[in-house]
């Protein structure tokens, strides 16, 4: 027992120390912040100086333009025919002419109003103009009518549809669907990618030691099965460190980068709820979907889910982790693993394609057999469980994978204790076969 | 008292038989010559000894008791297929696989501070693997098999890899391991080097063991009464006519093998070559360990 430490210790510390973990841990997150932030850093406009030209004829819309934060504007009073002459020697970004209103109706004046640029301007900035303006026209228009915006305001409705599932219990709860897939797919994605990454990084470990003659010297201290289980769970807690780091530094950068660049004021609700259309602040609108993901979340049995979870992740990777550990041991090249991975990668993306069919029908008998079978379970019981599969599946499901992990590992540990010390022989499924029976 | 007592030992193979009942008794404080050509099942008899392997049939006993993992600390093995973690460094590899024999890092690391400067390898302490050359690995490697005083030790053709200069001073540390009383069982095909280190060999060849015993008393059973003798003349005609029991099986100028074919003794052969010339020199031709193992394995095939 205490032999085993001294093998988790190695391989976990001789991973964690080297420069390869250090850049991977590194760029990881940095990598995941740039998913997240580009879609804002795309959209945000550019912060360099810009102004934007008004001309307003018709005196209206002035004090709207005056209140943009993000891009300066300049409000000409001379004529248009003036401020094109000067925006053709200028800089600005844009120049706005609305013409005068009296004697246009506000029909035409919406189809006259022009934005004269040096170079195409983007659809944000293009957006802003003209929702300006439409507010403007609006509150002229309902003041026509005799109507006040906060007449509009008070009858605007909002639905969102609760989902009630009434499990074969009789109890009712509420949730979501979208959210229990996101949720599963986010699980059982995390399953997969774990039981790739550092499969690999297992059977890589095998074929170092195989290679490099070390492990006779070795398994003359220590049984090849304690060398293999040691090697698996150090490599496991290689990953774990690994995920726990993503995980922190990607909030972390996340939380950091956002602050520093996405600019608060523009999100400032005041101003923009009296826009029209987009009258809902996006901080109300986030703050309602939040409470609303947040009462969701909690519909879910999260202790239980996040258990089964590490079970089906932990069981998942043991098993498929002594799996690569086998492959290994049989192997002397990275070239020669191919045909061995083959049969392994077959199961696992079978059961990552198959959570995405099973998450529109979770009570289908594929979703059964694929969520029983102990390869093809990690994974897709995962993406069951938020639809409350009964509690016997569940069980069987889980007791399974215990014998799965258990036949995979006697069998992965029969053909490591042979292979381990095979060199020069050309490996096929036959001779792994032979291995298996030898005693 | 012997060390190691193995007990009809048989191990197979899914295609071949390795070890065909074989029974070794390897005595303790000497240096024991594991001897046999490529294939013939050294290695894995080794690899049962160290439990790396299980046998089949038969049975292994350690200081009297039956072998079990409780002797693993006790036994020190170095395999002819031997490397290191490349990517480690020297004396934490080291520290590691003495943890792995049992050492707690404490005793370990004073005593390889005593081997490093023996070996006068200090500064590789912090070196990694790739950096030394093979002969540095294999001192590494050497001082981690012995590090941890096993009362058995295992070398399996230790002397690869090594320079003559380097060869010289792992062979004095095996003879210096065997005065302070540990056994040694050592398997090589460098028949010189049994020669000069082993007291007691044993010949596998075919799975089967062929020959066993002290060196002295193989020797003595292989001897083929033959002489070598030193004439004074360079006239050597008379060898032509021998008596019938005597055979002449070489000679140059003015020396000569004659074998005595029969029960005689050999001062009935100097008897003989006194009165036909003036002997210089006359000694038996005592076989060594290279032609008795070429010529053993040579009738086991016939």
């Amino acid at each position: 027992m205490n032999k085993i430490i001294l093998i988790i210790k190695r391989e976990y510390l001789s991973r964690v120390r080297k420069k390869s973990f250090l850049i991977m841990t590194i760029l990881g997150p940095i990598l995941m912040a740039g998913l997240i932030l580009a879609p804002l850093l795309i959209e945000s406009p550019n912060t360099e100086e810009q102004t934007l030209w008004v001309c307003d004829d018709s005196g209206l819309f002035e004090s709207k333009f005056e209140k943009l934060e993000a891009i300066n504007t300049q409000i000409f009073e001379q004529s248009v025919e003036e401020v094109k002459l000067l925006f053709k020697e200028s800089d600005a970004l844009a120049f706005v002419h609305i013409p005068d209103t009296s004697g246009i109706t506000l029909k035409e004046l919406e189809n006259n109003i022009n934005v004269f640029a040096h170079k195409p301007i983007s659809m944000t900035i293009k957006k802003m103009i003209s929702r300006n303006i439409e507010a403007v026209i609006e509150s002229i228009k309902l003041k026509n009518e005799g109507l006040t915006r906060a007449t509009i305001n008070k009858t605007r409705a909002d639905v969102n549809l609760n989902t009630i599932i009434m499990s074969e219990s009789g109890s009712e709860q509420i949730g979501s669907t979208e959210i229990a897939m996101g949720l599963s797919m986010f699980g059982g994605f995390l399953i997969y990618i774990f039981i790739f990454l550092y499969g690999a990084m297992v059977m890589r470990g095998v074929m170092e030691e195989k290679t490099s003659r070390i492990v006779e010297i070795i398994i003359s201290s220590i049984k090849p099965f304690q060398l293999m289980m040691g090697k698996i769970i150090g490599v496991a807690l290689v990953g774990f460190t690994q995920f726990a780091l993503w995980i922190l530094l990607t909030f972390a950068l996340s939380t950091v980068a956002t602050r520093i660049l996405v600019n608060p004021t523009e999100l400032n609700p005041t101003e923009l709820i009296e826009v029209a259309e987009a009258a809902r602040s996006p901080e109300i609108t986030q703050g309602n979907e939040m409470s609303i993901i947040l009462t969701q979340l909690s519909s879910f049995n999260i202790p239980l889910l996040l258990s089964m979870f590490l079970f089906y992740f932990v069981g998942g990777y043991l098993m498929y982790g002594s799996l690569f550990a086998a492959i290994g041991a049989s192997v002397e090249s990275e070239t020669d693993t191919q045909q061995f991975i083959m049969p392994i990668t077959i199961p696992l993306l079978f059961a990552f394609f198959s959570l995405q069919i099973i998450l529109e029908n979770p009570d289908s008998s594929l979703a059964f057999w694929v969520s029983i079978f102990p390869l093809t379970s990690p994974i897709v019981m995962m993406g069951r469980l938020p639809f409350d599969p009964p509690i016997w599946e569940i069980a069987l499901s889980m007791v399974l994978l215990i014998i799965g992990f258990i036949f995979t590992s006697w069998i992965a540990g029969r053909v490591y204790r042979v292979g381990i010390l095979m060199y020069g022989q050309k490996v096929n499924y036959k001779t792994l076969w032979k291995w298996i029976k030898q005693s | 008292m012997n060390v190691l007592e193995i007990n009809s030992v048989s191990k197979s193979y899914s295609n071949h038989l390795a070890l065909d009942d074989v029974s070794l008794v390897v005595p303790e404080g000497q240096i024991f010559g594991l001897l046999g050509p490529n294939g013939a099942g050294k290695t894995s008899l080794i690899r049962i000894i160290n439990q790396i392997t299980m046998p089949d049939k038969g049975a292994l006993f350690f200081n009297g008791q039956p072998l079990n993992s409780n002797h693993i600390s006790e036994i020190g093995y170095l395999p002819e297929e031997r490397g290191l973690y490349k990517k480690m460094k020297v004396g934490e590899q080291a520290l590691y696989l003495a943890q792995l024999k049992g050492l707690s890092e404490k005793e370990a690391k004073k005593a390889l501070k005593v081997w490093f400067e023996r070996f006068e390898i200090t500064p590789w302490w912090n070196k990694k693997v790739e950096e030394l050359s093979k002969g540095m690995a294999q001192k590494i490697q050497f001082i981690t098999t012995v590090l941890h005083q096993p009362k058995l030790l295992i070398f399996d053709e230790p002397f690869s890899g090594f320079d003559p200069i380097n060869a010289t001073l792992i062979k004095d540390e095996i003879l210096r391991l065997k005065e302070q009383g540990t056994s040694i069982i050592f398997s090589t095909h460098r028949m010189e080097s049994v020669e000069e280190l082993c007291d007691h060999i044993a010949l596998i060849d075919q799975s089967k063991k062929i020959l066993d015993g002290p060196i002295a008393e193989i020797k003595e059973q292989y001897k083929q009464q033959i002489y070598k003798v030193d004439f004074a003349t360079t006239d050597l005609t008379f060898l032509e006519n021998l008596p019938q029991h005597l055979q002449l099986i070489s000679k140059n100028k003015h020396q000569a093998e004659i074998q005595i074919a029969n029960e005689s003794s050999a001062s009935d052969l100097i008897r003989f070559l006194i009165d036909q010339s003036d002997i210089k020199g006359f000694e038996e031709k005592v076989p060594n360990i290279n032609e008795i193992f070429i010529r053993t394995v040579k009738e086991n095939l016939a």
